[in-house]
């Protein structure tokens, strides 16, 4: 099994190995210089270098995304089951979550910040912003997208509505809650990053506008290096999370 | 006893009132198996929901039992053409959900699932997920769940007509021993189909319907032997009955 996960993974393992290989050797061939695009030695000795207070900014950041997905994915389930619950629910509450969702998360950002000040919460807002809204639409849908004939069964045995509910809706629903949650995961990085790019006084967004003014190119590589750990991390967690709570739907 | 008398159902569509069924009258005898065959779009699937009191009718009164439906009635075993079981629960949890849904206590009731399972040739399969079993066994799956219950009444909706003609068969065979062809403990089944030769093989009585809107064109008796065989099938008789009630079916409204 082990053996054949690794052999499944071969061609990117080489592939990824190669472009590093690649990415190395060019800069000092074309003498590019460091501010430009540093070599991959020079990203990794920056993203464990002690003169930045690594700890500090990933813990930020993580907190950030891990928040805001959190948040997302309470406030996207309650959401779609109140949506799933009642057509009048639903039809007053979707066109104000359209509307919510269609608004540039990167225009309201300032706004946040205005009104909550600079820290870790405004960002973790927008994260959190930036990806419910696939899981409203989700956790609707698995809800509702159950057999009709399923539901005669429930009528035909005099299932009150919460049994049917808590024994056939909600667990059809669960890889669809579960698929949206992938989608939030990466856009909870993309919220937390953009959040701390408008204003933050820490994490890795911030780290990268500052290396941008100083051209401290290095550092910039490797702040997204740490943010991509997160995101890849976060992502993998809700991967495995979905093969272990929803095995019969096995979606890759 | 099942009493139809007079069922009409009209609905709304976006076009204007739809009419279904029309003046549906007969009968059902307790421990009879009653096929129903019409064209797609009859309103048979219709016609067995309100016997369930799953709809209500818009014309006329149901009785089962002496009993008038107006609200789904207990004691019914429900079969649909699609197995529609639960597709996160092991097979043994998918025949036990009726007595969940119905507030009784599962544990209970886990011999007989397994008792059943055996019955139709899943002993083996009570651990698997639904998708690890073919159609025909879902199928077989859903039956043993319809019969959790011991329901004196099984509706069953094109319970077979989704599977390949072998399946579609050998479960005709299971069926009729499963409902205890032979003895007086049998269950009345009602039994949708658009198989004339199925409704032959199984039927004591086959009711023929006619197109939209559905009404009673013919309701043809099946004084076949049984128990049936697979040499039923290429008895003279079984050729004479599919051919009349072909006939019926193709004949102008």
């Amino acid at each position: 099994m082990k053996v054949r996960a690794l052999r499944r993974h071969t061609p990117s393992l080489l592939l990824f190995a190669a472009l590093l290989v690649i990415w190395q050797l060019v800069p000092p061939v074309l003498k590019i210089r460091e501010y430009l695009l540093p070599a991959p030695a020079a990203v990794v000795r920056a993203a464990l270098s002690f003169s930045i207070p690594w700890h500090t900014h990933l813990w930020v950041t993580a907190i950030e995304i891990l928040g805001g997905f959190a948040l997302a994915g309470a406030a996207g389930v309650a959401l779609g089951v109140a949506i799933a619950w009642s057509p009048t629910i639903a039809r007053a509450l979707v066109p104000f979550l359209v509307f919510v969702n269609t608004l540039p998360k990167v225009a309201v950002a300032p706004l946040f910040l205005l009104w909550l000040g600079y820290g870790i919460l405004p960002n973790l807002l927008i994260a959190a912003l930036i990806g419910f809204f696939p899981v409203v639409i989700n956790t609707a849908v698995g809800l509702t997208q159950v057999d009709d004939e399923l539901l005669d069964l429930g009528r035909a045995f005099g299932a009150p509505t919460w049994k049917v509910f808590l024994k056939i809706r909600l667990p059809n629903a669960l890889p669809y809650v579960l698929s949206a949650l992938k989608i939030t995961a990466t856009a909870a990085v993309v919220g937390a990053i953009v959040g701390e790019f408008v204003a933050s006084q820490a994490g890795l967004g911030m780290v990268i506008v500052n290396a941008q003014t100083n051209l401290n190119t290095p550092v910039a590589f490797a702040a997204l290096l740490w943010i991509s750990i997160i995101g890849l991390a976060l992502y993998g967690a809700v991967g495995l999370a979905a093969r272990w709570w929803a095995p019969w739907a096995d979606t890759t | 006893m099942i009493v139809l008398d007079g069922i009409g159902m009209t609905y709304l569509a976006d076009s204007g009132p739809v009419e279904a069924l029309r003046d549906i009258a007969f009968t059902v005898d307790r421990g009879e198996l009653v096929a129903l065959v019409g064209p797609s779009g009859c309103g048979k699937s219709t016609l067995l929901r309100i016997i369930a009191g799953l709809r209500p009718a818009t014309a006329g009164r149901v009785a089962v039992d002496g009993r008038s439906v107006t609200r789904p009635i207990a004691a019914v075993g429900m079969v649909f053409q699609a197995p529609v079981l639960l597709k996160w629960r092991r097979i043994v949890d998918n025949v036990l959900l009726p007595a969940e849904l119905a507030g009784l206590n599962p544990s209970e009731y886990r011999a007989r699932a397994g008792d059943l399972l055996r019955l139709v040739g899943l002993g083996d399969f009570g651990d698997k997920l639904p998708r690890e079993l073919s159609g025909g066994m879902q199928q077989r799956a859903a039956l043993c769940r319809a019969l959790l219950l011991d329901p004196p009444l099984l509706l069953m909706d094109e319970p077979f007509g989704a599977l390949d003609a072998m399946t579609r068969d050998e479960l005709n065979l299971e069926l009729l021993r499963v409902w205890g062809e032979g003895s007086d403990q049998r269950k009345t089944i009602v039994f949708v189909t658009h198989s004339i030769p199925e409704a032959v093989f199984l039927a004591d009585r086959v009711v023929v319907m006619t197109p939209r809107p559905g009404r009673v064109a013919s309701v043809v008796p099946i004084r076949l032997p049984r128990p049936r065989t697979t040499a039923t099938r290429a008895s003279a008789d079984f050729g004479a009955l599919t051919l009349q009630i072909h006939d019926i079916l193709s004949r102008p409204a």
